[in-house]
């Protein structure tokens, strides 16, 4: 990779001070561009089985008998095993929500059915062989006698008295009903001049990480590694001892490149659960790869509520309650957090608007589905999509301008406690509007929009949406998430080792486990300022239980904002003891060391100076330590924070909508997005593209669709309508940047905040751009037919 | 199962001669018996492109080629674009421009749009996003991918250029 090397070879280059901010290229790059990275399905363990994965063709019904005999009998088949012969399983899938004093009903989930399925795709059996496509023709060959029961796929249905129950246990399809409120939200309604109501729904989506799932898993002599396509190694570890029943010092996971995740791998499968065990039982290594369909029908889809929204407020625009039930499809068995997913909704159901009262009750519900659990923005995208729709909504009844209505309500003081208990760090919600506004022209556009329209012969329509957010981010402060709080079973703190080498490179380790965000870019800046380096001499290593402490990886967009934090504080307790090594040596006193220009140097006296591997050498060659000192350069952290953070912004969207057919085009996408200072902006833009693509896909064009036999009708990239470069525009992105005052690098999560933000702009340019024909509502996804419709229904 | 067919082939300019199961797919010829792991599989049925290579300088989907299709025929996988050490411009755009997050479509695409490239040197945003439909990306949004083809695009007829120019002189 000689180019590739040369090109990052800034080791010799003076560091420190200044790399923090910088667009740097991504350190990860080289590796992938030239097809050398190693993904899960890459890697190769001699002796290995291959697993193919008997899947339910049957949405809800009790197997009778299965018969593997055939299966078992083909040349190279190794085995095959069902749910039945895994009853040395020590537990089934834990989900990890317990809220305290609301019952959440959690069905046994094991990695092969017992008994009776609950969605198509269900693993029912698993067969291993040494040839991976022989082991998918003896798959075909296991006979499984299902006895259909009936289907319910509707979770209203499913509510409704005399709906099939899915699981006879609970007596109900309800999973929970969870509440979270804050002010008088009763007699807001009750004295309010107006109130909105509107049933929203958020359909079902999937993750769609481009790389399909898979587990690798070998067994030597009581012990168990596990390489894993996951967002959540060290979490995993847990997990898998919890299942398995072995110690957790025997279990290693590691996460290797992992070809995206957006949520969908922040999860424990029965599939990583079920190659374990398989390598235990055969004492063989075991590789289970998915393919896409497995993907469709069994990696956890997201979103999927039907939300019933009332606003209060006065004829003025003064925002008094929002009060909102929400109605979750939870499929028909839980991964490890499903439920509370719908809960975080609750957080920023108000937005960036000063309401008086907030009220927020979710009801949980089991369908013959597969679950729903965390797909980038978890809970949040529900909020923004719900609370953004809804203003414009009321800003038409009220007959205000639907900017001014969000003027008029703007939270301006920060930090801010809000009705239901949360604090938002801080924000300038002004600041990016006014930023939002100056790069999209709007009278400019108004203009246009008019002229376009009132062509005679061929009317344009030509509208114009807002999405002005707020999201919550940053998971977490341990002590509101955890056990006493929200019920999360865990801690939410992330980890660092700062390590400095002999030779005065340094070593990194996070708790965690990047996918495709550049943490070991921007990790390496933060790191490279602290410690008079370049970038380049600083290797960060994530995603190996086997390294590092204990970390609690990636997801909720807290790899920056908790991740980093950590990071940056364990580089700051390695600069502290270099200080006073050098201080030490060169007779100064440790409070007069500063970083400065590549080395470490005496304030005032530049020419007396030490790099750090002169100070690496003092620490590990320990002749002449200051009195007291350890040897050794090599730091850990543990941060917890005090908050979230709250990232914000302003997304505009222009769309044009053709009236004969219904199609919608993205003219514009303007981006202003605040996450605090940038450590690399590169990374800041890049994420927000994509966020904001991820959610133009769910606004209008992908949807999770079963049919009312329960069968997944979108189970291929044929029918799952994945945007393609073709369907989405280029982006207009800016920032502003406000300090959290959450973590000292000041800094707030991006990976999911366009995501979180933009559905509610396309809806509300369509709206915007249909407003004349009469269209004042529809649901996504917007496709050509939904909006056809809609203007057809307007016109009666 | 036990039926093999041989086939001859070059691949990234290595001769190979193998046996192989007629229903073998040329993506698991490349990955499991040459090793070839930087052709990526993501949906077997055509659609996200992360199996991109090409075949007889065209670029194809490797998940729907059979493996036997390709006898006789010149294969070039990401690992043999450049031929040699360095990187093909491509590479470097996307390096520079940030045109990958997790890397995983990304050997596909770079494929996809050396094909593009090689049939129109100056392609507009729309026909580089036209032209890169088949291939999916869920990270980038293709943005920046979008700029990297165009980058790339300048920087081969740049070379091009003085090609011609160091052939006159």
């Amino acid at each position: 990779m000689g180019a590739a090397g040369a090109e990052t070879a800034e080791r010799g280059l003076p560091g420190g001070n200044g790399y923090v901010g910088r667009a740097l290229k991504r350190k990860e790059d080289p590796r992938l561009i030239t097809g050398r990275a190693t993904y899960v399905d890459d890697l190769v363990l001699p002796g290995t089985l291959y697993a193919a994965i008997v899947r339910s063709p049957e949405a809800h019904a009790r197997i009778a008998s299965i018969d593997v005999s055939a299966a078992a009998a083909r040349e190279g088949i190794e085995a095959v095993f069902t749910g039945e012969d895994m009853d040395d399983l020590a537990a089934p899938c834990p989900m990890v929500w317990v809220p305290p004093g609301v019952e959440v009903h959690v069905p046994d989930h094991w990695p092969l059915a017992r008994g009776k399925v609950g969605y198509v795709g269900q693993a029912v059996a698993v067969v291993l062989g040494s040839d991976k496509y022989a082991v998918v023709d003896a798959a075909e060959e296991v006979l499984v006698d299902y006895e259909p029961l009936p289907v319910v796929v509707d979770p209203e249905a499913a509510l409704r008295d005399g709906a099939p129950i899915i699981h006879e246990q609970f007596g109900t399809n309800q999973v929970f009903e969870w509440e979270l409120a804050g002010g008088d939200v009763d007699a807001a309604f009750a004295e309010a001049d107006v109130v909105m109501e509107r049933r929203v729904v958020n359909h079902r989506t999937a993750g769609a990480a481009i790389e399909p799932r898979g587990a690798l898993a070998e067994w030597r002599e009581d012990h168990l590694t596990l390489w894993s396509s996951t967002q959540i190694p060290h979490v995993a570890r847990v997990i898998l001892s919890i299942e398995l029943g072995i110690p957790e010092e025997r279990i290693r996971v590691v996460a290797p490149e992992v070809g995206g995740g957006f949520g969908s791998k922040l999860q424990v499968y029965g599939e990583e659960t079920l190659t374990a065990w398989c390598a235990r039982k055969t004492g063989r290594p075991v590789k289970w790869t998915a393919t896409r369909s497995d993907d469709m029908l069994t990696t956890h889809h997201g979103r999927d509520q039907i939300d019933y929204v009332r606003i209060a407020a006065t004829r003025e625009g003064e925002l008094k309650a929002i009060d909102v039930r929400v109605i979750q499809d939870c499929g028909s068995y839980h991964l490890i957090e499903g439920p509370v997913i719908p809960t975080f909704t609750s957080c920023v159901v108000s937005g960036v608007y000063d309401f008086d009262a907030v009220r927020t009750t979710i009801v949980g519900v089991f369908t013959n589905k597969v679950t729903t659990d965390a797909i980038r923005g978890a809970g949040r995208p529900e909020a923004t999509h719900l609370i953004e729709v809804c203003i414009d909504q009321l800003a038409d009844e009220l007959g205000i301008d639907r900017l001014e209505l969000r003027r008029r309500n703007f939270i301006r003081d920060f930090p801010n406690e809000r009705p239901h208990g949360f604090v938002y760090d801080s924000g300038d919600y002004d600041g990016t509007l006014d930023k939002c506004l100056e790069l999209l022209d709007l009278d400019g556009f108004r203009r246009e929009q008019e002229q376009l329209r009132s062509d005679p012969d061929r009317p344009v329509y030509r509208g114009v949406g807002f999405s002005t957010y707020v999201e919550i981010c940053g998971l977490g402060p341990s002590r509101a998430l955890g056990p006493d709080g929200w019920g999360m079973q865990g801690g939410y703190f992330e980890s660092a080792q700062v390590r400095v080498l002999p030779t005065g490179g340094v070593m990194v380790y996070t708790g965690t486990s990047p996918h495709g965000q550049g943490l070991e870019t921007s990790m390496a800046q933060i790191v490279a300022d602290r410690l008079g380096l370049a970038p380049d001499a600083v290797e960060v290593i994530h995603g190996d239980t086997n390294t590092g402490p204990f970390g609690k990886d990636t997801y909720g967009s807290r790899s920056l904002s908790v991740g980093g934090e950590a990071v940056a504080r364990a580089a700051e307790k390695v600069q502290d003891k270099a200080k006073r090594i050098v201080a030490h040596k060169l007779e100064a006193a440790p409070e007069d060391i500063e970083v400065a220009e590549g080395v470490f140097r005496v304030k005032g006296s530049p020419e007396q100076s030490m790099t750090l591997a002169e100070v690496a050498t003092e620490a590990y060659i320990p002749a002449d330590l200051p009195e007291g000192l350890e040897a050794g350069l090599d730091e850990i952290s543990f941060y917890d924070p005090d908050n979230f953070v709250w990232p914000f912004g302003a997304h505009a969207c222009v769309v044009e909508v053709d009236a004969e057919t219904g199609r919608v085009e993205i003219v514009r996408w303007i981006a202003v997005d605040d996450c605090g200072p940038a450590i690399n902006p590169k990374l800041i833009d890049g994420q927000v593209h994509g966020g904001a693509v991820h959610a133009i896909g769910q606004a209008l064009y992908e949807r999770i669709h079963y049919d009312e036999a329960g069968q997944l009708v979108t189970g291929t990239f044929v029918d799952y309508g994945l945007p393609t470069a073709a369907e989405v525009p280029s982006f207009e992105t800016a920032r502003t940047e406000t300090r959290s005052p959450t973590n000292t690098l000041g800094v707030k999560g991006v990976g999911e905040a366009a995501t979180i933000a933009a559905s509610p702009a396309i809806v509300n340019a369509v709206i915007d751009a249909l407003r004349p024909l009469g269209v004042r509502y529809i649901d996504m996804p917007l496709t050509s037919e939904r909006v056809w419709n809609a203007i057809q229904e307007a016109k009666r | 199962m036990s039926t093999r067919v041989p086939i001859r082939l070059s691949v990234n300019g290595r001769a190979h001669e193998l046996e192989v199961e007629p229903r073998l797919l040329l993506v698991h010829l490349l990955r499991d018996q040459l090793g070839l792991t930087g052709t990526h599989v993501g949906c077997d049925t055509s659609n996200c492109g992360a199996c991109t290579v090409h075949l007889d300088g065209e670029a194809v989907k490797s998940c729907t080629v059979l493996a036997v299709q390709a006898d006789a025929a010149e294969v070039t996988t990401i690992e043999g674009l450049t031929g040699g050490d360095g990187l093909h411009p491509l590479q470097a755009a996307f390096w520079e421009d940030h045109a990958l997050q997790c890397g995983y479509c990304t050997p596909g695409m770079i494929m996809a749009a050396a094909d593009l490239l090689a049939r129109n040197p100056d392609p507009s945003e729309e026909e580089i996003r036209h032209g890169l439909e088949g291939n999916l990306c869920r990270c980038t949004g293709y943005h920046n991918i979008v700029r990297a083809v165009r980058d790339a695009a300048a920087e081969l007829r740049a070379r091009e250029a003085g090609a011609r120019t160091t052939e006159v002189v």
